[in-house]
């Protein structure tokens, strides 16, 4: 543990249980999936076999004939979407895109692409009549992987497509590259000139699923005075709100989303899948309607992580990183739109390196549109970049830690899009890997080695809003608007009890509708504990001083005198005027009516997270199978609000990563089929395939929050890639430049097997 | 798909095929037969039939769509494909839907036939497995089974039951390719007989997964050595290959390189490479032609290993 200077919380730091635990727990907490209303009818949705086609004509009237079936919806019966972007809060979207996503137009452009949809009184009947539904398509040629798509002969996804340079529109040619970006500074061709040692690489990751466990579920009612109401697993029930109203071409106003617990979204759950197709599958049938995808539906046609390649050049003069020069191209999947912006700004965050120039691709395939996954664009990047720093260490002799400090982004460092950080907590991260008990215990015996990485990233702040009331018993209800995913109703409600001096338990946290409080962006980008808990910070501000006024009419005394400090509202003249919290709260309808607060912030001061792993494999040389030995991963959490959440999250990211790392991909047959949509095939790391991962957590405070919070989720996912592929460089003596490093690869690369 | 099935124990043929339950899904009818005679009038009488033992692989082809059937025979209500024991001779007899579970928990058939649970315990998960058997491991004919390679090491033989009577095949015998084995339409697999094991052998199987659980075999093995009576010498060994073929695979070559050999690294590795040479994988999702015969070959000297250890443990 690093030395740390707050001030001494009383909740903040502590470990209660989370308020929804008791309901996950035994089962009660309501998912998608467990909605059930009156009269409610089911969907399915009838997907493409083609990774890409062209729709000639969709013929509808056998499956219309099957008793049961009660509505069939084509694209047809859309309204005509216009070519609009809508930012996400994590990333933005054409509107037009985003409708052709949710159920295609004129072309499929990936295997599992939605086509038309059949609600019926039973999923089975549904099936059955979405199997009758005749699609006539003129099959094309698929183009699947970045490089081929780059081609000048690839074939087109959109052939009115032209690729955007920064700061302006394109010109020239069809192509699949959607969009180019370049970030420039300093003199790398001087710098490589003058370098002791320059390194030139090229990797490469496949696409990868977020591997949450609950399916995309949406449930819809169309209403008889025309407003909709969507229940739905999300990540941002306000996010869905907006999407479905652009699609559907309604007023916000007329919809209200309801989030239901969710089990898992990673990034996932940010984007609409089924939720305009269950509307007007209801508003056709007159009934609710509910979708639930199935496990394959999710693997073939919601939004994975781009898979990505890299060429990176690495100059270093004695101890210093001196230029990178770079070539990042990323899978956008269908649709423009992958994080390789993200990717190309993020890889050399942890560092000061003068001279770079990084060029960025975002390229489109006939593979799903990606979204979001955790520090979305960063880990490829750091796969290349860590591994990069890793090969200089070693050729020069340097401890990879200590080379990592030599280079570290400190306070004032300019990033590669030109953001100078405030107190950042990188080096820090990298001192404490140093010292820790697991880089300073030796490695022994054959087959095993050690590999450290680093990473970045940004998190965000956006829009939140909260509003808190007392109760009469001296507790609060606090209502906000995040879908809690990481333990975020225990982070904000103890960052409301901190503020107001009460008991963790005095606070009650509750997720609300679309339509009981004001707009909340997503929950992504690390950004709950951080954003929301400024607002809930504000909130309790203004029941604070809401206090202290109804106190001062229950004391008669002047509200100069009183303070609130400790739970309570305190006379600074008279030791015995103090009235508690609860005492106050009880008593407002005899001091003015109900107390409440609220808070609504677009939030600044967001502080940047960096993280330092520390990894030990041991490789089977027969069968090349790669044992985590032991796992330390550092990071710099700000205020650790809840640490054992925090360590969760961290824990979580590197799982995550661990299984990116080694197994984990989408494997397709030439035609584009995906040949693994399943747990067993997709294979994430089990339980019995990690030791206990092991964190240390810095708190360097985010000096833009008054507790120091900065976001946590998000960072752990980016170093684990290069850790691993460092590790097994080092029991190998074989660098891995390919994601994943399965056995098959490493038996491949080792034994020299074709 | 379960809930709009009919849920009878009635024979099927007393109700007749009712055309509006079969329209407009694909139903089938479930029928749970109380003996084997019952099971054979079920199968004789001209519908599509799926058997259901533990249902782990034909509920998921079912709902998958991957396989379909009139009639779904549910195994688990005839009490002898239910049971398992030791006969007076020592032949192990398992009932084809007897839990995996229950077998590998036994403690004579892990003192007596360990090679058996190194397979069962490690098809699927601890919740597959309280439904998992034998039979239907078998029947289903994946050249990944666990469950096909130690028993054919093993010199299992299968007892199959029809409306005419039984009949015996040795389990090799089961497999034709991928998901089809060689049992007629009428017939079912009703029990599993591994004979007493040879004195001073050993027996082991194991598989090459990614992960340290929750997987399917990329290549596996399984190994039988007898030993003389001084124990230095080989007497006989039997080898199998599963997930490198189109069906497990007996390496004969192989095991019979090993007879009169010194028993140790030096003949496992040539074991080794002539079992390798047997294998005729396919590249997938799951593994590629060279890491399978390259695992075929290390499994085979792993699992002669074990077979070894076994055998020494025996004497």
């Amino acid at each position: 543990m690093a030395a740390t200077e707050h001030p001494s919380y009383k909740v903040i730091g502590t470990r209660p249980v989370r308020p929804d635990g008791v309901e996950k727990v035994t089962g009660k907490a309501q998912y998608g999936a467990d909605v059930r209303l009156p009269g409610m009818i089911h969907g399915k949705i009838l997907r493409s076999p083609h990774a890409h086609a062209r729709v000639l004509s969709i013929d509808t009237s056998e499956a219309e004939k099957v008793p049961g079936v009660m509505a069939v919806v084509t694209r047809a019966d859309f309204p005509v979407a216009e070519d609009v972007v809508q930012d996400l809060g994590e990333g933005a979207v054409s509107v037009k895109e985003l409708s052709d996503n949710v159920l295609a137009s004129d072309k499929v452009l990936y295997r599992g692409h939605a086509v038309a949809a059949v609600a019926a009184t039973s999923p089975h009947i549904a099936e059955e009549a979405a199997g009758r539904i005749r699609v006539e398509y003129a099959v094309l040629p698929p183009v699947l992987a970045v490089r081929d798509a780059m081609r000048e002969d690839a074939p087109l996804l959109d052939e009115q497509r032209v690729t955007k340079e920064m700061g302006g529109q394109g010109s020239g040619r069809p192509s699949n590259v959607a969009s180019h970006l370049r970030f420039a500074g300093g003199d790398v061709e001087a710098a490589f000139a003058a370098a002791d040692e320059v390194v030139e690489r090229e990797f490469t990751t496949k696409m990868v699923h977020q591997g949450y466990i609950e399916p995309q579920n949406s449930t819809a009612s169309w209403n008889a005075d025309g407003t909709l109401t969507i229940w739905t697993s999300t990540q941002g029930a306000f996010v869905v709100r907006s999407q479905v109203a652009e699609v559907l071409r309604l007023p916000v106003s007329q919809i209200r989303v309801i989030p239901m617990e969710i089990g898992g979204g990673f990034g996932g759950k940010i984007p609409i899948y089924l939720d305009p197709v269950a509307a007007l599958l209801s508003k056709k049938s007159g009934r609710p309607v509910k979708i639930v995808m199935s496990r394959t539906d999710v693997f073939e046609a919601t939004g994975p992580t781009s898979g990505s390649y890299i060429r990176m050049k690495m100059a270093r003069k004695d101890d210093r990183i001196t230029a990178v020069q770079a070539t990042l191209a990323y899978e956008a999947g269908a649709y423009p739109g992958s994080a390789v912006g993200a990717g190309a700004m993020t890889m050399l965050s942890p560092y000061n390196i003068e001279n770079f120039v990084i060029d960025a691709y975002d390229v489109c395939v006939n593979k799903p549109k990606t979204s979001a996954y955790r520090a979305p664009g960063a880990p490829a990047a750091a796969f290349a970049t860590e591994q990069m720093i890793d090969e200089l260490a070693k050729n020069a002799k340097l401890d990879p830690l200590e080379l990592r400090l030599k280079n570290s982004a400190h306070e004032g460092t300019r990033m590669v899009n030109g953001a100078v950080f405030p107190r950042i907590g990188a080096e820090e991260t990298v001192r404490a890997a140093l010292t820790s008990p697991h880089y300073r215990s030796p490695i022994e015996g054959p087959n095993r080695g050690r590999g450290v990485a680093s990473g970045f990233w940004f998190n965000a702040g956006l829009q939140s809003s909260v509003v808190a009331s007392a109760n009469s018993d001296g507790t609060v209800n606090l209502i906000e608007g995040s879908t809690d995913i990481g333990g975020t109703r225990a982070s904000l409600a103890m960052q409301l009890a901190e503020t107001l001096g009460l008991p963790f338990e005095a606070v009650r946290p509750t997720v609300a509708d679309t339509d009981s409080i004001s707009y909340n962006d997503v929950t992504g980008g690390s950004r709950v504990t951080f954003a929301s808990g400024l607002a809930v910070y504000e909130a309790g501000q203004e029941l604070r001083k809401e206090m202290v006024r109804r106190a001062a009419k229950l004391l008669g005394v002047d509200e100069a005198e009183l303070v609130y400090e400790d739970g309570g509202v305190q006379s600074t003249r008279d030791a015995t005027k103090r009235l508690r919290f609860s005492e106050i709260a009880a008593k407002a309808g005899q001091t003015g009516g109900p107390i409440a607060g609220k808070g609504a912030v677009q939030a600044r001061g967001v502080g940047a997270a960096f993280g330092t792993h520390v990894v030990d494999v041991e490789v089977d040389p027969e069968t090349g199978k790669v044992q985590i030995l032991r796992y330390t991963a550092v990071q710099d959490v700000g205020t650790a609000v809840h640490p054992s959440y925090v360590e969760g999250q961290i824990q979580g990211g590197v799982a995550q990563g661990v299984g990116w790392a080694l197994n984990e991909e989408y494997y397709y047959d030439e035609s584009g089929r995906l040949l693994n949509a399943s747990y067993l095939d997709y294979r994430m790391p089990t339980a019995l395939d990690l030791p206990l991962i092991e964190t240390v957590l810095v708190e360097v405070p985010n000096p833009g929050h008054p507790y120091g919070v900065r976001g946590v989720g998000e960072v752990p996912i980016v170093p684990p890639l290069a850790a691993v592929a460092n590790a097994i460089a080092e029991a190998t003596g074989h660098r891995f430049r390919d994601l994943p490093i399965s056995p098959r690869r490493i038996m491949e690369e080792t034994q020299g097997l074709a | 798909m379960i809930d709009r099935a009919r849920v009878t124990a009635q024979p099927v043929a007393l109700l007749g095929p009712n055309p509006t339950l079969r329209m407009p899904v694909e139903a089938f009818d479930y029928v749970a037969p109380r003996s084997l005679a019952e099971a054979y009038a079920h199968l004789g009488n001209g519908r599509t039939s799926l058997l259901l033992a533990g249902g782990t692989d034909v509920i998921v082809q079912l709902r998958e769509g991957r396989k379909r059937c009139d009639q779904l025979i549910d195994l688990k209500h005839i009490p002898e494909l239910m049971r398992f024991g030791f006969a007076p001779d020592g032949t192990l007899e398992v009932g084809a839907a007897a839990p995996l579970a229950a077998l590998y928990e036994d403690a004579e058939v892990l003192r007596r036939v360990p090679a058996l649970v190194d397979a069962a315990s490690i098809i699927g998960g601890t919740a597959i497995q309280s439904r998992a058997s034998l039979g239907g491991n078998l029947c289903n004919a994946s050249p990944a089974a666990d469950s096909s390679a130690a028993l054919m090491v093993l010199g299992a033989r299968l007892l199959i039951g029809s409306a005419s009577g039984t009949r015996e095949l040795p389990v090799e015998e089961l497999f034709a390719g991928p998901g089809v084995n060689t049992l007629q339409p009428s017939e079912l697999l009703v029990q599993v007989r591994i004979p007493p094991q040879p004195p001073r052998s050993g027996a082991f199987y194991l598989r090459f997964i990614p992960r340290n659980e929750m997987d399917i075999a990329v290549a596996s093995a399984g190994a039988r050595l007898e030993l003389n009576a001084t124990g230095d010498r080989i007497e006989g060994a039997r080898i199998a290959l599963g997930a490198v073929g189109p069906t497990p695979l007996m390496a004969k070559a192989a095991a019979e390189a090993l007879a009169g050999e010194v028993p140790g690294e030096e003949a496992f590795a040539r074991a080794g490479e002539l079992a390798a040479g047997v294998a005729s994988p396919i590249t997938d999702m799951r593994g590629s032609v060279a890491q399978r015969k390259r695992l075929a070959s290390v499994l085979t000297v792993r699992a002669l290993r074990g077979a070894l250890q076994r055998a020494r443990e025996a004497r």
